[in-house]
């Protein structure tokens, strides 16, 4: 949707009817548009619920006519969301942000809602080995989307897969060198991928994550969303090992909404 | 070619990063400096923690583009810690204050300049609780605040940040500069308003915002002229200045500085350089050997 005519960009929302909407987990909904739509795995869009606010959502399907994201009802603006039925119109501009790289051997690691944020680039990938976490098996989503993938499942309370966290299915999938993973990608809680991270740099395997911050363009211009000198929005949301190994702030600290800096705690508290 | 000096800070070249765009950390200065910014506004400091407005806060449609942020910042106080001194960066920096009251805006000067910052930009588009209306309005409050800010910036050069959104710019300029201003920043954004269709509501959360982008500039460039005829202070000339022959324009319509901030969602990060690019390109075409010689030659 961004045209340039020369000296002219557009970026402003457009009124899109909400084809489908399909219920994922619990207080997880997936949201269609039939809609062609240019993008690649990882990026994301500005969803605009008029009255209430815009936030950035990852691309979380994409066919040729059509595109969605899926949001989990955590605060006002994706509580709000979860009233939207087939038929009303949300303002979408974008899509937002670099993209994941397509290679062989990868191994998708995603935590709770984070499997949206990777689950294009696991439809782009040739059998992908995922390990994908929650808290409970009612938190889980794409169960039937992903029924013929390699999946290992964990859940914090072991109602479905393996008890434990992803991380630690990581790190035994990592050390056995048999299953030549070239590479690892990940999207979650950054506390998550921080442990990713630092697994991959441990076993020497590369790694590419996705990262959250507030968002208020989305295009690189507002500076809400700054880690370190790199602007997330537009540099990323996606940064490579060489990059995260030198973001001081990556796994430790975040900006609140005024730009002061917090530890990532106290903003996952505040979001 | 395109050394500039500007309240005798020394600029390798006129462009200048406008406040409110990146601008928010020690890095991001860092990163526009090495882009070629001649220096760099940081967004506006207040005294107190502000989150800002909702989304949609800005986007943009052709020439147009409007934000209404609503001046979200970490507080000065906090900012002193995150940013320290802004005299070792690698490039000169702004630093940009506001408050709610006069008194509010002497205290904010004097912690800012504690952080001795190259100049001192005083944003006076918010409205002065008091009174009610914004201090860019009247020239008896604009002089109010730009005599305390200098009182408490010491030798620091103060720039007052002007608003087109008034009758009459020029009685403006004036006040400021008989308080004591050491320059002036024209402009700040024009109020405006977009309305989705088919949304049937104003876009921005906060409904009316200020429009800046290319559409802006014939708007900038008429109140540099007219500033330019009213006052004898070096002028930083900013609004919709996109490519090298906005530049050159608005020097000729008396500016000292060029502010540079929305040019940046239409050129990237690299605007500076390409500005600076295309202003040499021009001036070696017309054979003008320093930016003097063109410095308001617009007025006969």
């Amino acid at each position: 949707m961004n045209d340039c005519c020369g000296g002219c960009r557009t970026e402003i929302p457009t009124m899109l009817e909400v084809s489908d909407v399909v219920k994922e987990g619990k207080g997880q909904s997936s949201f269609f548009f039939r809609q062609k739509i240019e993008c690649r795995p990882g990026q994301f869009i500005m969803v605009w619920l008029p009255g209430v606010d815009e936030k950035p959502m990852a691309i979380s399907y994409h066919n040729k006519n059509e595109f969605a994201f899926t949001s989990q009802a955590i605060g006002k603006f994706t509580n709000a969301l979860e009233k939207i039925k087939k038929g009303d119109k949300l303002g979408i501009r974008g899509p937002y942000g670099n993209s994941f790289s397509i290679q062989k051997n990868a191994c998708v690691v995603a935590g709770g809602v984070g499997l949206s944020s990777v689950s294009t680039l696991i439809d782009s990938l040739k059998n992908p080995l995922v390990i994908y976490g929650a808290r409970s098996k009612e938190h889980l989503i794409y169960l039937k989307r992903y029924k013929s993938k390699n999946m290992i499942i964990t859940t914090d309370d072991r109602s479905l897969g393996r008890e434990g966290f992803t991380t630690d299915v990581l790190e035994e999938v990592l050390k056995n060198k048999k299953n030549k993973i070239n590479i690892v990608q990940t999207c979650g809680p950054e506390i998550m991928i921080k442990k990713v991270f630092d697994i991959c740099q441990k076993y020497k395997v590369d790694c590419e994550a996705s990262i959250e911050r507030f968002m208020a363009c989305g295009f690189g211009i507002c500076g809400k969303c700054m880690v370190d000198d790199k602007i997330v929005c537009m540099d990323g949301p996606i940064f490579s090992s060489a990059q995260l190994s030198k973001m001081k702030e990556f796994g430790s600290t975040a900006r609140l909404k005024s730009g002061r800096k917090v530890s990532l705690k106290e903003y996952h508290e505040t979001a | 070619m395109l050394q500039t000096n500007l309240c005798n800070i020394r600029l390798k070249n006129p462009t200048i990063l406008a406040s409110g765009i990146l601008g928010v950390t020690r890095e991001s200065v860092e990163r526009i400096g090495k882009n070629g910014a001649g220096a760099v506004t940081l967004k506006s400091l207040c005294h107190e923690e502000r989150p800002g407005n909702r989304n949609p806060t800005m986007f943009g449609y052709d020439s147009v583009f409007l934000n209404a942020v609503g001046l979200p910042g970490q507080g000065i106080d906090s900012a002193m810690k995150d940013f320290g001194r802004l005299d070792n960066l690698s490039v000169p920096v702004i630093g940009s204050i506001y408050g709610y009251n006069v008194n509010q805006f002497g205290e904010v000067a004097a912690k800012m300049a504690s952080l001795k910052p190259a100049m001192i930009e005083v944003d006076i588009s918010c409205p002065h609780l008091d009174y009610g209306k914004p201090y860019h309005a009247d020239p008896e409050l604009t002089a109010k605040v730009t005599s305390i800010v200098k009182k408490n910036s010491g030798k620091i050069p103060v720039s007052i940040k002007l608003s087109p959104n008034v009758h009459d710019i020029k009685e403006i300029a004036h006040a400021a500069e008989k308080a004591g201003a050491d320059a002036i920043t024209a402009i700040n954004t024009a109020t405006g308003m977009v309305i989705d269709i088919d949304a049937r509501r104003p876009v921005l959360a906060n409904k009316t915002g200020g429009v800046s982008g290319p559409a802006l500039k014939p708007i900038a460039v008429r109140c540099v002229y007219e500033i330019y005829e009213t006052v004898k202070i070096p002028i930083i000339g900013t609004g919709g200045v996109t490519y090298g022959k906005d530049a050159i324009e608005m020097v000729m319509a008396g500016a000292t500085g060029i502010g540079i901030g929305t040019g940046i969602f239409y050129r990237g990060i690299g605007v500076f350089k390409k500005v600076c690019d295309e202003m040499e390109q021009w001036m070696k075409k017309n054979k003008v050997k320093s930016l003097d010689e063109i410095r308001g030659c617009a007025h006969e």
